[in-house]
């Protein structure tokens, strides 16, 4: 009998924690690493190349589950960052460019900084600033925000020749030659992982969900972005989709029962993580997707990295098959389908003040899912890293009050 | 002690009142022109030869100042939201943009992005464009990025306005575009050279004004400003020369810039509607007009904190400016909330401080109607300055 989250959490853990260890022995040897960002990042290339990569962003969500940014964005508001500007920033930069955090690993000084500028315009001045502080060059790959249904073929060639550009770079700072045949075989891990991805995602559609997409989806979300290209991201996704399979076959979910079925958009609130879960367990609510979880890449429409074809593929995954470089409207049109195809009750958007990526304009999309298509939806405002934005009291009052009022409404509909 | 503009410079000029009505005034009178239908060009840059070779009149969509009270705008973009993303929506969302074919945004943040797709969503009877100007070093891939680019939006205008763009009038626009923009640099090079002549709260209509009139219309206004300004015998006072950053999307009220003037300062230089003066020199009028301007984007573009260039870092070309208009401060001027211009501080600040030049963090918004803060910081400083 599968208990619910359990292995998939314990070989997540195990999986991210040999990444980390990775990280701390290239900082004590010097073995190449470079700074890389989640969304829609091309890791596959570093992989061919041995480069372990490093994200600065999952810093930065480590340091607020564990409750230790405060301290770190303040210093970086002493350096002169605004108390407007995007707090994953500022805790790294108070991190980074300071003395670190107790407890937190060394995370090593890269070698290179590749800049994959795929949607957040946040993403350039963060480098930037890392390029600058540490004195470490930085390689900008910029990727064309989609402006049609499919990128053109001009903004696939455009990409593909910085992503050439990006190779020739790594062939400079490890001395290794490309090797086409290894990057294949890099992809092929990527669209295994990627398989396991789509699958544990389908299996969200069965009630009970099996998994809390929002919630839990930091286990997958690990593995996919970061680990992508490797057999342990491969045998993670094994792991999962054997346990969600299994749950499925039990009929068990997150919770006991499965009152309410939610989509979530936005980041969640990771100094209050637990504190933000329960209001929503409270009332029986599990996520049975999120947007937020899309952020590095959406696989679960089908895409996936191509051995056949591994530049033009990594490049159409930054250019398309990602969160963050779609726009709000191509959003909307995600969540509609994750509000039909996973047979949601209700969207909860959770507007974070420092993500305006995310969050700039999601009146607007209450609005069009609220009025216009007629979907329950609630918008509570906090932050992702900033504890300073989040009110327990003020959350819980919003929340309660919505799913009074989404329950009222079942009532109604189920004595028509 | 009240110093106004005009006691700055010692008289008034009619090209600057002219200019001042004409932003005062705002867009409605520019919607309602029969000559060109407008198009509205988000900042900071635009391709404006593009559009006015598809028969518009590229005006800037700018926000509104104070001249608008948010009714609805607030409830599709939070608090913590720049005012010009806001202003801008409230005026369509009060019908205010009614007669405006269409709109242009680009990749300058985030904001500005989602911007474009509430626009379009909200306002489906106009053409909405979303450009992705490169983040990226000069170079023949970008060139060629651009250049497509550019005709990818061709396309789209020639579709609705169902006349086509050929590369003849996308050459006369860029002739018709130099002229006010040769006018603005010398304007510029004039005032840095000798800002006793031309105020700070005077270029900056004249220059505003630029964005809601056709090219020809605004070289006329600059050249009789122009020939205002040389007839002047002004005197020069004990003030401090400034540099102004950061004011390259939304506008600040034209008060704030008297403010400064009257706190002490000689304004050298600023960023102030920066798209509308991008380019360091003409675009070349040669053959191939569409790669001309894309080519002039890569490589005669301003230093912009929109704007990723390894070519011409921003911080380094701050110091070159203030050594160049022999600047004795800078003067940092974000609008409130305004991610790029607030990120970008972290990185000038601590340029200017390795430089040894002395800066003062003044946040402003379009829609700030009292000073007194800000004249009270600016007197200090300038009094520190004077007097050290
Ligand atoms: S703005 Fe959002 S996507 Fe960009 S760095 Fe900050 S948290 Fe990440
Ligand atoms: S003021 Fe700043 S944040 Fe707002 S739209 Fe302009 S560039 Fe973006």
């Amino acid at each position: 009998m599968a208990e619910y989250g359990t292995a998939v959490h314990e070989a997540s853990r195990k999986a991210m924690s040999a990444w980390y260890d990775r990280l701390a022995a290239a900082a004590k040897s010097g073995a190449p690493t470079a700074y890389l960002m989640i969304s829609g990042n091309c890791v596959e290339i570093l992989r061919a190349f041995d480069i372990e990569p490093v994200f600065p962003e999952v810093n930065a969500l480590q340091l607020a589950i564990r409750k230790q940014s405060l301290p770190l964005i303040l210093k970086a508001e002493e350096m002169g960052y605004s108390s407007d500007n995007c707090a994953y920033v500022k805790a790294d930069a108070g991190f980074t460019f300071g003395e670190g955090a107790p407890g937190v690993g060394k995370i090593p000084k890269p070698n290179f900084i590749v800049c994959n500028f795929v949607g957040c315009n946040v993403y350039i001045k963060w480098f930037e600033h890392c390029s600058e502080f540490l004195g470490v060059p930085l390689t900008m790959i910029d990727v064309p925000f989609v402006r049609s249904d499919r990128p053109s073929d001009g903004d696939v060639r455009y990409v593909v020749s910085q992503l050439k550009k990006l190779i020739a770079d790594c062939e400079k700072a490890t001395g290794k030659k490309f090797d086409i045949d290894k990057l294949r075989g890099i992809c092929a891990l990527s669209a295994k992982a990627e398989d396991g991805w789509q699958r544990c995602k389908d299996l969200c559609k069965n009630t009970p969900s099996p998994m809390d997409a929002y919630f839990d989806a930091i286990n997958l979300m690990g593995p996919i972005n970061v680990l992508r290209g490797t057999q342990d991201a491969v045998d993670f996704f094994d792991v999962a989709v054997r346990e969600y399979e299994t749950l499925v076959k039990e009929k068990k979910g997150p919770i006991p029962i499965e009152k309410f079925r939610i989509v979530v958009e936005g980041p969640p609130p990771y100094p209050f993580y637990r504190q933000f879960r329960d209001l929503f367990a409270a009332w029986n609510a599990v996520a049975v997707q999120s947007t937020y979880s899309t952020v590095g890449g959406i696989w679960e429409f089908g895409f996936r990295h191509d051995p056949k074809n591994p530049l033009e593929s990594i490049a159409e995954q930054m250019l398309m098959e990602n969160l963050c470089n779609r726009s709000l409207l191509d959003r909307y049109k995600q969540i509609r389908r994750y509000v039909e195809e996973w047979k949601a009750d209700a969207l909860v958007i959770h507007s974070v003040k420092s993500c305006r990526l995310f969050s700039a304009g999601q009146g607007d999309m209450r609005d069009y899912f609220a009025n216009e298509l007629g979907v329950p939806t609630l918008l509570v405002e906090s932050d992702l890293e900033d504890p300073r934005y989040y009110a327990q009291a003020m959350m819980k009052n919003r929340i309660d009050a919505f799913f009074e009022s989404l329950e009222h409404r079942k009532l109604l509909r189920g004595a028509q | 002690m009240e110093i106004s503009a005009t006691a700055v410079v010692g008289r008034t000029s009619q090209a600057v009142e002219q200019a001042k009505a004409i932003v005062s005034a705002g867009l409605a009178p520019v919607l309602k022109r029969s000559d060109a239908p407008a198009f509205g060009c988000f900042p900071v840059y635009s391709p404006y030869e593009i559009i006015r070779a598809a028969g518009l009149l590229p005006v800037g969509l700018m926000g509104a100042g104070a001249s608008i009270d948010i009714v609805h705008a607030d409830a599709r973009f939070q608090s913590f939201v720049c005012s010009i993303a806001k202003t801008s929506l409230e005026l369509g969302l009060q019908k205010r943009l009614t007669g405006m074919e269409g709109a242009v945004f680009h990749s300058i943040c985030d904001v500005a992005r989602n911007l474009a797709s509430v626009f379009k969503r909200n306002f489906p009877a106009m053409h909405i464009e979303y450009i992705h100007l490169p983040q990226n070093a000069a170079g023949p891939e970008t060139e060629d990025y651009l250049v497509t680019e550019y005709r990818r939006v061709m396309t789209g205008l020639e579709a609705r306005t169902g006349r086509r763009i050929d590369d003849a009038a996308v050459a006369a626009a860029i002739r018709e575009y130099n002229r006010p923009r040769r006018l603005m640099r010398e304007l510029y090079a004039m005032r840095s050279k000798e800002p006793e002549r031309i105020g700070a709260a005077e270029l900056f209509p004249l220059v505003r004004a630029g964005t809601m009139l056709p090219p020809d219309e605004h070289a006329r206004l600059l050249e009789s400003a122009k020939e205002e300004f040389v007839a002047r015998k002004p005197r020069r006072m004990d003030r401090v020369k400034v540099v102004v950053e950061g004011a390259f999307c939304e506008q600040p009220p034209v008060g704030l810039i008297e403010t400064l003037e009257g706190a002490g300062c000689y304004v050298v230089d600023d960023d102030f509607c920066a798209g509308w003066r991008w380019f360091s020199t003409d675009v070349p009028e040669g053959p191939d007009p569409v790669r001309q301007l894309a080519r002039a984007w890569l490589e005669h573009g301003r230093a912009s904190s929109t704007r990723y260039n390894p070519d011409n870092p921003r911080h380094k070309d701050l110091v070159r400016r203030v050594r160049e208009t022999g600047a004795q401060a800078v003067l940092f001027m974000p609008a409130k909330f305004c991610e790029p211009a607030l990120f970008d501080y972290v990185i000038f600040r601590r340029e200017l401080e390795k430089e040894n030049i002395p800066h003062l963090m003044v946040e402003f918004e379009e829609k700030m109607w009292t000073f007194e803060r800000t004249r009270g910081e600016v007197e200090t400083f300038v009094e520190s300055l004077l007097f050290d």
